[in-house]
Formats: C-alpha cells, structure tokens, sequence
C-alpha cells in the first residue's frame, strides 16, 4: 500500500473512495489501512499548507542552526527532545555538517523568535553556539509553490 | 472581383471542417465551463525539459538545423526506440524530426498517395486521419471497430476492407478517443493479414507511453515482417507534456525517409531549434517524468471509470492514452445532443464521439488528464444531469 501513502502525501483531501478507486481496492481496505498507518506513526496527521501572507497575518519563521554537545550515552537524542518540545519548534533536524541541528521556528515578531533563541535555546547546557536566519520569503514548501503559476490562456483547438 | 470557388482545390474544399463545430461554438461562450474536452496533458512541461529550451536561447542557438533535425536529438530517439520497443532505426538515414506528430502523418499520406488510393483508417479515431487523406488525394475507407473488440481492429475487419487501390492502413494505436490498444497477439494477426501485401502501416503511437496495466505498447513495426512496411509516426506531446513545443519523428525504411526528407525540406525546412534541444533532453533524462505521469494518469482513470460505471453508464475499460469514451446509448440521446444538453445543464464539456468518425455516435470522450478535484466535480455533475433525464422520463 505505499501507493496509498505516496497519494495521501501528495494530497490528504482526497477521500477513501476516491483514494480506493485509484488504487483499484476497495473502500473498506483503505480505511483499514489508513488506520494502521495510524496506529503504527506511519502518518503523522494532516495538514494543510497556508500562506499566512495572503491573509496579512504577521509572524517570521526563522531557521536556526544549532551548535550541540552530545551528551555520554543519548547521543543527541536527548538534546533534540528538549529542543523540540517547545510550542514555538516548527521543525526540527540533526544535521551532517558544520552545525549539528536545524530548528525551524514561528514567532509572532524577531523579538518573540529572539526571546527564544536567548532564554529557551541557548539556555540549554549542551547548546554550544547558534546562528539564526530569518526567512525573507517563502517560495515553496512540501512541493507546493506559494506563488500560484500563471495559466496559459486557454483557447479551444480540437485534438 | 475574385472567383474564389474557381481558384480553390475542389479536394480542400470537399473536406468538411470539423463535425462538431456547433458545439465548439458553443463551448466557446462559456470559458468557466469545466473542460474534460480538450485532448492535451493537463502538466506543464517538466521543468529540466523547458530549462534545457531556455538554456539552448541563451547559449543562441537560433538557426535552423539540418532538415531531418538535430543529429543529436536523432541518435537519442534511435536510442530511445531500441530501449523502450526493441526497434533499430539508424539516426543518419531513418528518423526524421517533424512539426509534432501531425506533419509525421501529413508527410506518410503525402509521400504515398494519388489520386484516389485509398488509406484504411479505423474509427472511432483522431479527427485528422481522413481529412489528411484527402487532401493528399487519396480516399478514406473508414473501418468500424467495435466496443465488443475493445475497439480493436481485428483482422477479418482489415480484410474486408481491403481492395486493389489500397495503399495504406492508418493504426491508431493506444486510441484517441476510445483508449483502446492493441497487444502484441493483436498486431501479430494484423500482420499476418498485410505480410504479404505492398500495404504501408501508417501507426500512430503518439500515446505509446500512456498504457495502463499489461506488458505495455508494443509497435507493430517490432513483429517479424512489419518493419519493412511500416512508418512510425510519434512525438513528445503526449508522454513529456509537450504539446506547445511541436516536436515528433518519423521513422522507417530509408526508401521512404529519403523521399518524405524532401517534403519537409521544402515545405518546413527544419523543426523548430529551441523545440529540438528541449526534446533532447526530454529523450536523455525524461523516463521519470513519463513514469509519474503515467502513475497519475492512472489513478485518474480508474477513479473516473468507477464513476461512470456507479452512475449506471456502460464504460469499456480504456488501456490506453488519457481518454474515457462511456457509452450514453441509455439515455435515448444522440451523442451530440447529450453534450450539447450536458455543457448547458452543468457547464462541464466533453466530446460527442460522433466526431471521431463511424462507430463514435453513441459514446462521448472524457479527458480525464485533468486534475483529481475537477474530475470529482464532473462526475458529480454527470450524475446528477443523468438523474435528472430519468426523472424526466
């Protein structure tokens, strides 16, 4: 059933019976499925994908590299749950490279994401050193582009 | 004061323009109208694929090429052919780069014709196949094929057809509008019937990518004793999205390829440049963009063919191409009636396959490469605009 998760993927709007007749199953054995991909954290939930600029809703997401000094025996595990689970961590990766973690987070205003930064984030212990980036303007996102492309204009040829 | 009458071609002008213009008028005075008319990929051309036309203006590429086309874009359609369908054509003397897969068929009918030679064309088919024929002189003899067949062309069907003025069988396969498709048992008959005749297959594979389920295409010029008699006409439109580029190729015996060179050579000169090195790329780095594709198309088709059959319409399981051709013969309609009625009650269009020549009336097209909300929303609107006929009864 990977077929059914690479169509949810792409569009979670679409329902069982649609999702069935495209897979070429039945209804029932979708909904079966999807539950169990549930269950088992194979789907993490549904979301839908805003471009908050268009309703003139103000906030910044910045994207946060984070310098971490694993601890003896978690790894980084441990460090990444107490970054997580902050409300404000919209994301959050352990990285190959210069840095060790991304931390995307969304914050009303700079001072809200620099409060963050300063008291939450670098008060952690094992957080070494940071770099914030703010994100100026969002072009694409899960494969969906924000700005909607323009259509050719349709005029009528018979093929 | 000019005599037009006189100064026209009699044979341009006995050619009837489209069917169905009525309808199209029609269509034409309602742009919201929800379109399952139109015969064309709803994607965009992938992006490396316009980047690589992009980047052939900027580099200046703006001349003409040689008139068969790029040697580069040749050798990789040679390539191409081999890996997908087992076919050998050499790039220097058997391919040639055309204006879209339409000016390959011009140029098969004109290279071949006189005057009232007579082209075998199945229907329910492409509109363009007879019309061609004829103004290349030639004679159109329409062969019915049947939903019974899965509108396949069966050979006692061909064998019917066949007479002394014979010169060629058009093979429209995967099928514009019907998406039937002919498997390799199918064409190994077909050729069992021709192998013996001076017969040329015209076959039209413009949809060979688009095939759902099975071993996919075969081309009939693969089966022993076709190659030699027969002239592959395809193109990018269909598989990569390309059909604003007009890019396709002819291929077959360098007899024929060297005589069809001077037609294009004279009246085209060379296929657009930019098209070319677009379609290069296409051919190098675009099997994935045909496989997801493909991989949507068929998701759509199977949604849209449960809902037709939920909706009490009979519906043969198309094979092949983007196309739904469900039968409306229930209704008590003529197809062009049902569509005209259908766009007016529920703004959606689709095509009254009476204008795909015989065997058409009773059935109408449904392009289902449109995306998954608009197809919801047509079956939606179907159901309820075929609800309503019942109650009206």
């Amino acid at each position: 059933m990977e077929k059914l998760l690479q169509l949810l993927e792409s569009d979670c709007s679409l329902t069982t019976k649609q999702l069935a007749a495209m897979i070429g199953t039945s209804e029932a054995m979708v909904q079966e499925s999807i539950k169990a991909y549930e269950e088992q954290n194979v789907i993490l939930g549904y979301k839908a994908v805003v471009d908050w600029d268009r309703v003139k809703r103000e906030g910044v997401t910045a994207l946060i590299e984070v310098k971490v000094e694993p601890q003896q025996g978690d790894g980084f595990d441990r460090v990444a749950e107490r970054i997580y689970q902050y409300e404000e961590v919209e994301s959050c990766y352990l990285m190959s490279g210069d840095f060790d973690m991304t931390v995307i987070i969304s914050g009303k205003s700079l001072r809200e994401v620099a409060l963050f930064v300063s008291q939450k984030l670098s008060a952690i212990d094992e957080v070494k050193a940071t770099a914030t980036h703010f994100i100026l303007k969002k072009y694409k996102e899960n494969h969906l582009i924000f700005q909607k492309p323009e259509k050719q204009k349709e005029e009528f040829i018979f093929v | 004061m000019m005599d037009y009458d006189s100064l026209l071609n009699r044979r341009i002008k006995a050619v009837p323009p489209s069917g169905i213009r009525k309808f199209f008028d029609l269509l034409e005075e309602m742009p919201d109208a929800l379109s399952l008319g139109i015969g064309e990929p709803d994607f965009v051309t992938p992006w490396h694929i316009r980047n690589a036309g992009i980047y052939s203006l900027e580099k200046g590429y703006t001349k003409y090429t040689p008139n068969k086309g790029l040697g580069e874009l040749r050798r990789q359609i040679s390539k191409y052919l081999s890996r997908r369908f087992e076919l050998s054509y050499d790039p220097l003397k058997q391919i040639i780069v055309t204006v879209g897969g339409s000016e390959g068929l011009d140029l098969a009918m004109r290279c071949i014709l006189e005057p009232d030679d007579e082209v075998i064309v199945p229907t329910p088919s492409f509109v363009c196949y007879g019309p061609l024929a004829s103004m290349s002189m030639g004679k159109p003899v329409y062969v019915e094929t049947k939903v019974e067949n899965e509108f396949r062309l069966t050979p006692e069907e061909l064998r019917a057809a066949i007479t002394p003025k014979t010169k060629a069988l058009v093979l429209p396969y995967p099928c514009n509008p019907t998406g039937g498709i002919m498997e390799k048992k199918d064409l190994e008959a077909i050729a069992e019937v021709l192998r013996d005749t001076n017969i040329l297959v015209i076959s039209d594979e413009i949809y060979c990518e688009l095939t759902y389920g099975g071993e996919g295409h075969v081309s009939i010029a693969s089966i022993p004793g076709m190659y030699e008699r027969t002239l592959l006409v395809n193109g990018f439109s269909k598989a990569y999205s390309m059909t604003g580029w007009r890019m396709g190729y002819l291929c077959g015996p360098e007899a024929l390829i060297s005589e069809i060179v001077k037609l294009h050579q004279y009246g085209i000169m060379s296929a657009p440049t930019v098209s070319q090195y677009a379609a290069i790329e296409a051919m190098k780095n675009g099997d994935d963009d045909i496989r997801k594709m493909q991989e949507e198309y068929d998701g759509r088709r199977r949604f849209l063919l449960q809902g037709f059959r939920e909706m009490g319409l009979e519906c043969f399981e198309p094979k092949g191409a983007f196309y739904m051709f469900p039968c409306i013969k229930s209704t008590g309609m003529t197809s062009e009636e049902f569509c005209t009625e259908f766009l007016k009650a529920e703004q959606v269009a689709v095509i009254p396959g009476s204008a795909f020549g015989p065997g058409g009336e009773g059935f109408v097209r449904c392009c289902y490469a449109a995306s998954m909300r608009d197809l919801a929303e047509a079956l939606k609107r179907m159901k309820r605009f075929i609800e309503s006929l019942k109650t009206e009864e």
